[in-house]
């Protein structure tokens, strides 16, 4: 609950913080403060597996209850967003953008939602929540202007979320005690013609949210010219709800149509892996470079969790959280050379390096980190969801495992023409505290890369619970 | 703390310091630093030899649990058996001469810690790959290695061709990785587990057909290719000359290349259960041997020479593998250890005196000026021509005598392989050192200088080892069983006892060698010494092509990167600009359409709107009679 | 009087309401004049009410809620048809007609 208010009050109070980046980013704290305080796993008990509900209070009659809780995987996102909120604030230094820190910390309290909502509709409500600041951060301090793209956007994703609402609906109708709540939407069992519909309901919002070739268009030009912090909250966090909602709501709910769209979904995200990497190969743009990039790797992940393995399915949690790091990182890198230098398109950089030393480390260590360099955050999960569609499928393999090659040779290629080469003039080096950011993502991308084991942990007990759930109840063997 | 703990820490603590305070510590200092740490180590892995010569076995060191895959567990664990001794040994012992060399080397760069720190971290990476005791560590190391390549040839930042050069390192590295990357997966799945503890011993014992042995040992032998630059992954070595000479020689003698010879060595089970992909790492090296020797007949830059020649040293290692000599292929790693770092460290000598030239061309004569490193020079040259009586002599006729009980034809191309390294390196030689200086007027004869002390001793040292190297592994006829022979054998799993030649045959294959030694040197001194032929004269017909390295280069821009990035453009522009982002702006006026056409029902008369309500209201009265 | 009403049987109602009804809803549909629409729809309500008082002698229900209801329809309809009146006459007032065909200005 705290979670939920917490994130709303600071965004009111930080209307008052006449945009002190660091008063703001002590009140985008306070959501991760009570999260590892109160929730932390010294406090809860995350290696049952279980759900533990925080509140669970009837909330329209008997029908919707206002019903939050959590189990390793929500820790783990909360963590997520919670962690990348404060960063996200402090990147921004920037006096002519009043509303973005409000708005960004509603959108907190939102994401919080997604990820604690047990019961169908409060999911959709917080699911729709999360939308409406990153609209108005996007259309408010968008690069030009951007009504069209941000139009465009928010209608594709609304559309994909009313697919949702038309499942969810379905599944209450067909509930014994008209409830919307989790279990009682689970315990339906659906035909199998019956349940691929509901199941294209969830996914059409998923995939889109994901986002899932080819469902991908409205985000390269979305994250372009969205004002960075909207590029990160989007990519960072605003991608994982989707994924979440796949292993939350969607396998649970309609597991019976898993079958069906396996192959389906595997085949779309592996195509979506390579065709996102041959077209970020050749950006000049490093945004739109990221935006690609982050389309292949979401691939990856998709897929991982559509193995229905334990395997992909630890790998997969573990990606969101690295991807949503490291996509933070390389935003919040690529704004800070945009800021202090001519422009993001590789014409207009090159020998950035000569005049920032610890800013190339840092930027450095976060494209390895992105690249799954062994030692970085990135292998780990990489490792196990390549071995998942390894298992999965040989031939898979082979084009997803092209992701190791490709993304090597576009981050390298974004990094060597921004930072390398010779200076075009004398620059100015980078404001070092601007740089903060990005040292709390470089500790990550290194200890997480180190000590990925500790990472899992915490997640493990409820994806093995998860699965067996979805393997009693839906019949479907992983 | 476990010894194997140590000798990791101290290349890792050198990389820590050097490159979180490296700037703020003198110039002098960190070059010592970087050098110390990984003598350091040297002198703890040497400490440690007679606690491996007693227990073959050697030292295990699990130090936690990286990931628990389902039943696969992961684990951080680190072995240090005979086999990984003596890599360690060549990797910091090697390593640290270069260190040394490089401190006086780097003296005028702006950034020597940068560089020292980047030393530190290749040698950890090397160490991490050869004392795992598991794929998983040589994955991390293979990696490492590859991304520290990436630093240390791409060092000088600011020229775009290093950087180009540093990235195409890097990716051909990563061609390999997948398939190493695949390998594992393969043996996970089928053996479950990574640790060769497990997974040899089980395919010793007869696991696993023989057509996934094949599998696993040919992806395996893939990412072999790619680290240690086998034809057709072989054009980013030569490129890899971009960076600090130091790094050349750390790249081609001691680290990096001969890990896929390491790997070999050590699944040598799975290769000796696979005849197929035996037969293909013997292709593969055979191909590499010669394409590479061919190619550096006719390369002008003193660096490229050296760097086809590592190429073609490397086909021979692999030839020896793959004609199941594993000994002999650790033999020759070695000795071409001591002499490839000689001739690196003497070519950088060389260029340090003639102030950055590179080019042999301009070169010439400067055998007055620069004594000693003409001298050790000589020794490597000789070395790796196969002088009789030098390492690279015992070590290269060890691989032909197998090579000739294997197969006489494979043997005759070898041979003839041999045959060019002879030439190519005398025309180094006789380039470099004899004839009139050809300098352009840039630089005066007389600035020629020869290099200090710090940058001597290391090729003094390496002019020693290349000298005495062939005791390590004496041949039969002269002792029983030589050194490395006795010293390895524990650590094979499955073993053939190389059959001996009769001493007739013996003896044919020796006066081979000196024969082979005899032509090249010859050739090479009528030609470049006597007739005094000068390079610029070789740049037409075959000499043309081979110095633009037969075009494979530009064959692969033409073949994979140009389709692929034609592809990239295609699929951005068509497909998802045109195609996928039109399709949603489509979707605007179709409902424009379909909103223009019913709008004209609504035209505000009241009677319409009537007449509507009353039709719908019979349709739906209707409705409920003929359905309800 | 009473044998009148109950010599005729139910359905001869039916059919008269079904007659009036129609000539009602076919004059709102296709009249133009704002009076006659208005006398249509009383006559469509009349019907109705017709209708109801003839099944409440029908169903025999001393109650009389049918009745009833027919008093509350006939307030209704003098209350829409005293609105409906003054709204003709300000129309009138404004076009100088009472043909509804010109107001169609409920589009767009």
């Amino acid at each position: 609950m705290e979670l939920i208010i917490i994130p709303v009050v600071a965004a009111l109070l930080s209307i008052f913080t006449k945009g002190n980046r660091w008063l703001n980013t002590i009140l985008a704290t306070a959501g991760l403060g009570v999260l590892l305080l109160k929730f932390g796993p010294s406090n809860m008990d995350y290696q049952s597996g279980q759900w533990v509900s925080i509140v669970d209070v009837p909330w329209l009659s008997d029908v919707v209850h206002f019903h939050l809780g959590l189990d390793g995987i929500s820790y783990l996102l909360l963590l997520l967003t919670n962690i990348l909120l404060p960063l996200i604030v402090f990147s921004v230094n920037d006096h002519r953008k009043p509303s973005l820190v409000p708005l960004a910390l509603v959108m907190q309290a939102g994401l919080n939602g997604v990820f604690m909502a047990k019961d169908g509709l409060m999911f959709y409500l917080f699911w729709e929540l999360a939308m409406i600041p990153i609209y108005f951060i996007t259309l408010i301090y968008a690069e030009r202007d951007n009504f069209v793209t941000t139009v465009r956007f928010f209608i594709y994703t609304f559309i994909g979320s009313l697919g949702m609402l038309a499942s969810l609906i379905y599944l209450y109708t067909k509930t014994p005690d008209a409830s919307f709540a989790f279990e009682s939407l689970m315990s339906i069992n659906l035909g199998y013609t019956e349940s691929i519909w509901v199941g294209a309901g969830f996914l059409l919002a998923f995939a889109v949210k994901i986002p899932l070739f080819p469902f991908h268009t409205w985000q390269p030009n979305t994250y372009t010219y969205a004002p960075a912090q909207g590029s990160m909250l989007l990519s960072g966090i605003m991608l994982k709800m989707g994924l979440y909602g796949l292993i939350r709501w969607y396998m649970p709910l309609a597991g019976e149509s898993i079958p069906f769209y396996q192959p389906i979904i595997i085949t779309l995200a592996v195509i979506g892996i390579v065709y996102g990497a041959l077209i970020a190969m050749r950006q000049e743009d490093m945004k739109r470079l990221v935006a690609y990039s982050s389309l292949s790797h979401v691939g990856l992940i998709a897929a991982g969790i559509m193995t229905m393995t334990e395997t992909g399915m630890n790998g997969a949690l573990l990606q969101m959280f690295v991807h949503g790091v490291n996509v933070v990182g390389l935003f919040m890198a690529i704004d800070l050379i945009q800021q202090t230098y001519r422009g993001r398109h590789f014409a207009e950089l090159g020998g950035l390096a000569k005049v920032n030393r610890w800013f190339t480390i840092l930027f450095f260590l976060i494209i390895i980190g992105t690249a799954a360099a062994p030692l970085t955050n990135g292998f780990p999960g990489e490792f196990m969801l390549l071995k998942s569609i390894f298992d999965y499928d040989t031939t898979y393999v082979v084009f997803a495992g092209l992701t190791i090659i490709l993304c090597a040779v576009y981050m390298l290629r974004m990094f060597q023409f921004s930072m390398l080469g010779e200076p075009q003039e004398e620059n100015k080096p980078i404001a070092l505290v601007n740089t903060l950011p990005l040292v709390v993502i470089a500790i990550m991308v290194i200890v997480i890369g180190i000590f990925p084991q500790w990472f899992i942990e915490i997640f493990e007990p409820a994806v093995k619970n998860i699965l067996t759930t979805i393997s009693n109840t839906k019949g479907v063997m992983s | 703390m476990n010894p194997i703990a140590l000798i990791l820490a101290f290349p890792l603590l050198g990389f820590l310091i050097n490159g979180l305070l490296g700037p703020k510590l003198p110039k002098s200092i960190v070059g010592w630093l970087g050098s110390i740490a990984v003598f350091a180590s040297f002198i703890l892995a040497v400490s440690k030899w007679s606690l491996i010569l007693a227990d073959a076995k050697g030292i295990n060191w699990n130090a936690y649990t990286f990931l628990q895959i389902e039943q696969l567990t992961l684990n951080v664990s680190f072995t240090l058996d005979r086999l990984s001794l003596w890599m360690t040994l060549i990797i910091t012992g090697i390593g640290s001469l270069i260190h040394l060399y490089s401190i006086s080397y780097m003296d005028h760069d702006e950034q020597p810690a940068k560089f020292f720190a980047y030393l530190n971290l290749f040698i950890f990476s090397m160490l991490l790959l050869v004392l795992g005791s598991n794929f998983l560590m040589l994955f991390f190391g293979w990696e490492g290695v590859g991304l520290c390549s990436y630093l240390l040839i791409g060092f000088w930042y600011t020229n775009k061709d290093f950087g180009h050069a540093a990235r195409k390192a890097f990716v051909m590295n990563r061609i390999g990785d997948l398939g190493l990357l695949l390998g594992m997966y393969l043996i996970a799945s089928n053996y479950g587990s990574l640790e060769y503890a497990e997974v040899l011993p089980s395919m010793a014992q007869g696991n696993g057909s023989v057509s996934l042995l094949t599998g696993i040992a040919v992806l395996l032998f893939i990412g072999a290719i790619g680290k240690s630059a086998q034809v057709p992954l072989f054009t980013w070595l030569p490129d890899a000359m971009a960076g600090p000479t130091p790094v050349s020689a750390l790249i081609h003698a001691a680290t990096m290349v001969t890990a896929g010879i390491y790997l070999v060595v050590r699944t040598q089970a799975l290769f000796f259960l696979s005849p197929a992909a035996r037969t293909v790492v013997l292709v593969i090296g055979v191909l590499t041997a010669l394409i590479a020797a061919v190619i550096a007949l006719r390369q002008n830059d003193i660096k490229k020479v050296l760097a086809y020649s590592t190429v073609s040293q490397l086909g021979f290692m692999f030839v020896a593998l793959g004609v199941g000599a594993y000994t002999t292929a650790l033999f020759h790693v070695t000795t071409h250890a001591f002499f490839k770092a000689l001739l690196f460290l003497g070519a950088g000598s060389v260029i340090h005196g003639v102030h950055d030239e590179q080019d042999m061309r301009y070169m010439g004569g400067l055998k007055s000026k620069m004594p000693v490193t003409y001298w050790t020079l000589l020794i490597g040259t000789l070395a790796i021509s196969g002088f009789p009586m030098l390492s690279g002599f015992f070590s290269k006729d060890e691989i032909l005598a197998n090579v000739f009980h294997h197969s006489a034809l494979v043997y005759g191309i070898m041979a003839f392989a041999a045959l060019l390294t002879s030439v190519y390196m005398f025309r180094l030689f006789f380039l470099t050192f004899h004839g009139e200086y050809r300098g352009t007027e840039k630089l005066e004869f007389d600035k020629v200088h020869e290099s200090n002390w710090k940058m001597t001793t290391p090729l003094l040292v390496l002019a020693l080892l290349s000298v005495l190297g062939g005791l390590l592994n004496l041949p039969h006829y002269i002792s029983h069983e030589g050194f490395l022979s006795a010293w390895l054998k524990p650590t094979y799993i499955m073993f053939e006892e190389v059959i001996h030649a009769d001493m007739t045959t013996e003896i044919l294959l020796i006066s081979m060698a000196v024969l082979i030694f005899l032509v090249g040197f010859v050739y090479s001194r009528q030609r470049y010494l006597v007739k005094g032929v000068s390079p610029e004269v070789e740049t037409k017909g075959v000499a043309k092509w081979l110095q633009n390295k037969l075009y494979i280069d530009e064959f692969y821009n033409l073949v994979v990167v140009k389709p692929l990035e034609v592809l990239g453009d295609i699929l951005f522009a068509l497909f998802d600009t045109l195609l996928l982002y039109g399709l949603t702006f489509a979707v605007h006026p179709v409902l424009r359409w379909v909103g223009g056409r019913n709008r004209k029902i609504q035209n505000g008369n009241i009677e319409f709107y009537l007449l509507y309500m009353v039709v719908a209201i019979a349709i739906l009265l209707g409705v409920n009679l003929l359905f309800v | 009087m009473l044998s009148i009403f109950h010599s005729l049987e139910i359905s001869h109602y039916i059919y008269l309401s079904c007659v009036l009804f129609s000539i009602g809803l076919f004059g709102v549909l296709f009249r133009r004049n704002a009076i006659i629409l208005l006398m249509c729809i009383e006559l469509m309500l009349n019907a109705v009410n017709l209708l109801l008082a003839a099944f409440t002698e029908y169903m025999g229900d001393t109650q009389a809620n049918g009745q009833m209801f027919v008093f509350f329809i006939m307030v209704v309809a003098a209350a829409e048809a005293a609105v409906g009146l003054a709204i003709i006459v300000m129309v009138y007032r404004n076009t100088r007609k009472t043909d509804v065909s010109f107001l169609d200005q409920l589009k767009d």
